[in-house]
């Protein structure tokens, strides 16, 4: 017997599309064998997401999928190793390593290249690309030292890497571009010149009408000389001035290629050659390069349809798009230039917080033709979807981009009026009907189930927040509605109590439970309203004690035996002798085992409850205060010595320190704060560990915060570069206050801002930009909470009835636990094991 | 609380030593009881101080509260959280151990323990 041919379909890159293929081709039929060529030494990432590798995601969280799918899905998978030469006659490739492999049908996915234009000196170190993770590893290590970077391009990948300089630290970053304005392919002029304004508030300098005529620099870059004779030093240099499609193979096999670059394909994503397709960046299609992912996935599926004996042609594709730029939403859709006389256009311009909005629509008033978005793009899933859908538009069309705010219950609704064959997730093909249907019939009620069930929402994300609306809205019309409340006592989430003790002066735990809860209170509700009534109005803690934590009961961490230890605050690390002699003496008089802590202090343990009182007596008498190490509140901020003896110190990091130490000890917050200041990038306190460090710089103070160390370390994140210090207390009250507002029990200010939506641009928005309008309060808050602080053990220790409290019995005050016991280690007490 | 064993009642402090809504440790004939003043509900309860999970003289200090329907009334241990029935002793989270609770009763201003 014959054996049976196989038919073999093989790709030509492993790159988003490329794998994307063979995900749909799997998904419909298993008759083919699927061989895979890939240049890069990796399997296929997610491009599109490739920034967020400089936010901490590991090349692994970016993978399409693991390397286990290709085995499991029989996938003949060939990394590292690039297709030379396709010989048609044959129908075989050639990889590099010698393979030769027979194809029935052969896909081209070979993505694109950064264009780098012919200006003398590119060849230069320090000049780079920015498309694979091995570029930006590079990049990252040029910027580690760099102190000023350019991007050459202002497009929207430009802008991207100029994001990527920002948030590595370069202290100077520039962008370069040829045309009069930013982005002049995707937005119009006006909205070109309100993102200028809104990054150049933000640190990057932008330098337009810029022809650049060389690279100069003793074999690594030194500077950039333009057409106009001006000159700019940089140390690095990015390039971004558009893609080149990789249509070198497609070229030497005979196959029609573009005047411009790129595989003519006809509407079936055929090449010249029958048997052989191209798809996404790569190919041609109606003229037309498309630079996006969706569109590549849309030719994908058209490939596996034709193999399988479907009929799906690609008839072009939308090419709107929205994304964050250093924290600023920008947006375009449908056509963003018609104008008169095929259209009219409403705009919408608020220079003070940099919005500008601008929607086109059809003479007659009927239809939304396009339109641009920069500085808030709330309303662009709506408005493509009216776009895409040729939705009526209402008779006053300019509401649409005048009532963003406050119109959130009606945007819901909008979703929900969709039709259901509305395409709401473009990258994966899934409508407004499925997802609905998902939700319904097959009870998925996250966005993380809805992305396993039909893969909505896990291509360039975009519509990640219209998939939560249809998932929320479909589940609040059907009556169910799951929320983030405190425990079974209060149903409402921190945040929300937060608001409504506030609003109705609740200052008693007590209060707050007639008024808003149920049942009689548990270990959960208590120290988190104890936390909130904090929070609002710093009352001291004591008065409240039974409903706190016993560490806050007793203004003490309670030790294994039930000992107590003493911190005191020793701000900023910074101790005279004489203090030192005091906690010696102190530590020597009550048998105290005595350590320097994590956190540049000394630490005091194995204290009976009854003699606390009397400990803090002395050491409030020699004049310490209370370092707050039982509370979920400000612990330390460490310093490094900075430039009052360091040789590289640029500025007082412990004078800082200590100053920001005292303005927010002893504030309530979620969970506990620690802060670092260094002088300099060497970064000696570790700042960037904590969740708010301020790092010196030639020009002032960087400022980052949501850092975390604990059992999932995570870096803090870049807020402000260049700051002075009124800035960086201005930024850190308000930053502060928010996490304390509206951060769930026990959430640390890292996960806080992991679950945040929108992320650090979204905080830096609220922050800095004030986007919600509400920094003056935040400001006024935190002001009221410090101007309440008190050193609480000084309150216990001149209050007689609250001294009380600390026994070990009550009908017996003098007597100790006599079951706790201690042992000797290294001269000093130890408790006993459990 | 009425029993119907004849127990013997010793007074052990008043009722303002014990924290509304909170607890305290008294030295009960050598014994630690933790007493609880819950105020919220106007009941006294006591126990034993000590959490059987890893033999600590801590429950006195711990919180407070109810659960379920039936607005069990209960305390957590301030060191691992495992929570008591203030009513019958039982651990709420599942595990074997429970607690020993003593009769309690308020005349006037002061606090008796019953012990058998
Ligand atoms: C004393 C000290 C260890 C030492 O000998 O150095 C210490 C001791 C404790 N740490 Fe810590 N941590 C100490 C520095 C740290 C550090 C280092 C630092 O601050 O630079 C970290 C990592 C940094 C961070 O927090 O991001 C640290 C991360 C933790 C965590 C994990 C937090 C997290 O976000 O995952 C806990 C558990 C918690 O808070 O829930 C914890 C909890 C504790 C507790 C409170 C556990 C407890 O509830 O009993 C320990 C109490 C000791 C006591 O009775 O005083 N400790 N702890 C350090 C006190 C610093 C100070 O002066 O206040
Ligand atoms: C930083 C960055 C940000 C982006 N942001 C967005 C965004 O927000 N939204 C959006 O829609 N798009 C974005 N894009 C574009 C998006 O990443 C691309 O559209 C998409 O990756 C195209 O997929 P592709 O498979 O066609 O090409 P690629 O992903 O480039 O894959 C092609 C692969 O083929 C390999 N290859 C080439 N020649 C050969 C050969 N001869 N043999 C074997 N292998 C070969 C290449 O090495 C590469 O791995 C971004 C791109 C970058 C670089
Ligand atoms: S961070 Fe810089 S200034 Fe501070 S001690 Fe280290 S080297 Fe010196
Ligand atoms: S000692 Fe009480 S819960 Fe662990």
């Amino acid at each position: 017997m014959v054996p049976q041919h196989v038919p073999t379909v093989v790709v030509i890159g492993n790159g988003m599309v490329g794998y994307k293929f063979c995900e749909k081709l799997l998904a419909k039929t298993s008759v083919f064998k699927l061989v895979v060529f890939g240049e890069e030494p990796r399997v296929a990432y997610d491009r599109v997401h490739l920034s967020e590798y400089f936010g901490g995601k590991t090349a692994d969280d970016l993978l399409m999928a693991p390397l286990q799918w290709y085995h499991d899905h029989g996938v003949v998978l060939h990394l590292g190793d690039p297709v030379l030469e396709i010989d048609r006659a044959s129908q075989t490739v050639h990889s590099r390593s010698g393979l030769i492999q027979p194809y029935d049908y052969l896909v081209l996915a070979t993505g694109s290249s950064a264009f780098v234009p012919d200006i003398p000196g590119v060849e230069k170190e320090g000049v780079m690309v920015y498309r694979t993770i091995e570029d930006l590893e590079e990049i990252k290590a040029s910027a580690a030292t760099a102190r000023s970077g350019a991007v050459l391009g202002g497009g929207l990948l430009g802008l991207e890497a100029a994001k990527a300089l920002l948030d590595l630290g370069v202290p100077e970053t520039h962008v370069v571009e040829f045309a009069p304005r930013l982005m002049p392919r995707q937005i119009d002029a006006a909205g070109s010149q309100m993102l200028q304004t809104k990054l150049e508030a933000l640190g990057l300098q932008i330098h337009l009408s810029k022809a650049t005529s060389s690279i100069a620099g003793e074999g690594k870059i030194e500077a950039l000389h333009f057409g106009d004779g001006s000159i700019l030093e940089v140390d690095m240099l990015v390039i971004s001035a558009g893609i080149r499609p990789r249509d070198e193979l497609a070229k030497l096999a005979g196959l029609e290629v573009g005047m411009r670059g790129g595989i003519v394909v006809n509407n079936e994503m055929q090449t010249s050659d029958p048997r052989i397709f191209a798809i996404g960046e790569c190919a041609l299609h109606g003229g037309m390069i498309y630079g996006l992912v969706a569109p590549g996935y849309d030719m994908a599926e058209v490939v596996a349809s034709q193999l399988t004996q479907g009929t799906r042609a690609f008839t072009g594709y939308d090419m709107s798009s929205k994304l964050k730029l250093i924290g600023v939403d920008v947006a375009s859709f449908g056509d963003p230039f018609i104008a008169e006389p095929h259209s009219r256009s409403i705009v919408f311009e608020d220079a003070h917080n940099g919005v500008y909005k601008r929607i086109n629509i059809s003479p007659d008033g009927k239809l939304l033709l396009g339109g641009v978005l920069i500085g808030d793009a709330e309303a662009y899933n709506m408005l493509l979807q009216t776009v895409n859908n040729k939705i009526a538009l209402p008779p006053h069309p300019e509401d649409l981009i005048l009532g963003a705010r406050g119109a959130e219950a009606a945007e819901g609704a909008g979703v929900l009026s969709l039709p259901d064959d509305a395409l709401v997730c473009s990258c994966e093909a899934v409508t407004k009907g499925a997802i609905c249907a998902a939700v319904t019939d097959l009870n998925v009620t996250s966005l993380d189930a809805m992305k396993k069930c039909n893969k909505a929402g896990t291509g360039c994300g975009g519509c990640i927040p219209m998939v939560k609306d249809l998932i929320n809205g479909t589940l609040t019309a059907q009556g169910a509605y799951i929320k983030n409340v405190l425990c079974e006592h209060f149903d409402y989430s921190r945040q929300e109590l937060f608001d409504l003790l506030r609003i109705n002066d609740i200052r008693t735990y007590d209060a707050a439970l007639n008024h808003f809860g149920k049942g009689d209170g548990c270990e959960t509700c208590k120290p988190a309203i104890g936390s909130i009534l904090s929070g609002l109005w710093n009352d001291l803690i004591v008065k409240h004690n039974t409903i706190q934590d016993t560490n806050d009961r007793y203004l003490a961490n309670i030790q294994k035996g039930g000992s107590y230890s003493v911190v005191p605050r020793i701000a900023g690390g910074e101790v005279t002798p004489e203090q030192l002699m005091v906690i010696g003496r102190v530590a020597h008089k009550y048998g105290l085992y005595t350590k320097i802590t994590g956190g540049q202090r000394i630490d005091m343990f194995g204290a009976h409850v009854s003699d606390l009182p009397d400990i803090w007596e002395e050491l409030i008498n020699a004049g310490f205060e209370s370092g707050h190490a039982y509370g979920k509140s400000l612990r330390t901020v460490k310093s490094c010595v900075g430039s009052t003896w360091c040789r590289f110190g640029l500025h007082d990091s412990v004078s800082f320190a200590i100053e920001i130490e005292n303005r927010y000890k002893g504030i309530r917050s979620p969970h506990k704060l620690k802060s670092g200041v260094s002088g300099c990038v060497r970064e000696c306190a570790e700042a960037q560990a904590k969740d708010f460090g301020i790092i010196a710089t030639e020009k002032g103070w960087n400022l980052f915060v949501c850092g975390n160390g604990g059992s999932k370390p995570q870096h803090a994140q870049l807020l402000a570069t260049d700051i002075d210090k009124d800035t960086v207390v201005k930024y850190l009250d308000r930053f502060l206050m928010f996490y304390i507002k509206t951060a769930d029990p026990l959430m640390r200010t890292a996960t806080w801002l992991n679950k945040m939506e929108g992320g650090l641009a979204y905080l830096k928005n609220v922050v800095i930009n004030d986007s919600l309008g509400i920094c003056a309060e935040l400001e006024a808050e935190m002001a009221l909470l410090i101007q309440n602080y008190h050193c609480e053990w000084k309150e216990v220790v001149e209050n007689p009835e609250l001294r009380k409290q600390f026994t070990h019995f009550v009908n017996a005050p003098k007597v100790k636990d006599p079951t706790m016991e201690f042992e000797e280690m290294r001269g000093q007490k130890m408790v006993k094991a459990w | 609380m009425e029993t119907t064993t004849a127990v013997a009642w010793l007074p052990v402090c008043h009722t303002t030593d014990i924290p509304a809504d909170g607890g305290a440790c008294a030295l009960v004939e050598g014994e630690q009881v933790a007493i609880f003043n819950f105020a919220r509900r106007g009941e006294w309860f006591a126990t034993q101080n000590l959490c059987p999970h890893k033999q600590q003289m801590a429950l006195a200090r711990g919180m407070i509260g109810s659960t379920g329907e039936t607005c069990e009334p209960k305390v957590a241990c301030p060191f691992h959280k495992r929570t008591f029935s203030l009513r019958t002793g039982e651990c709420l989270n599942g595990d074997e151990c429970s607690i020993q609770t003593y009769p309690i009763k308020v005349e006037g201003d002061v606090v008796y323990i019953g012990l058998a």
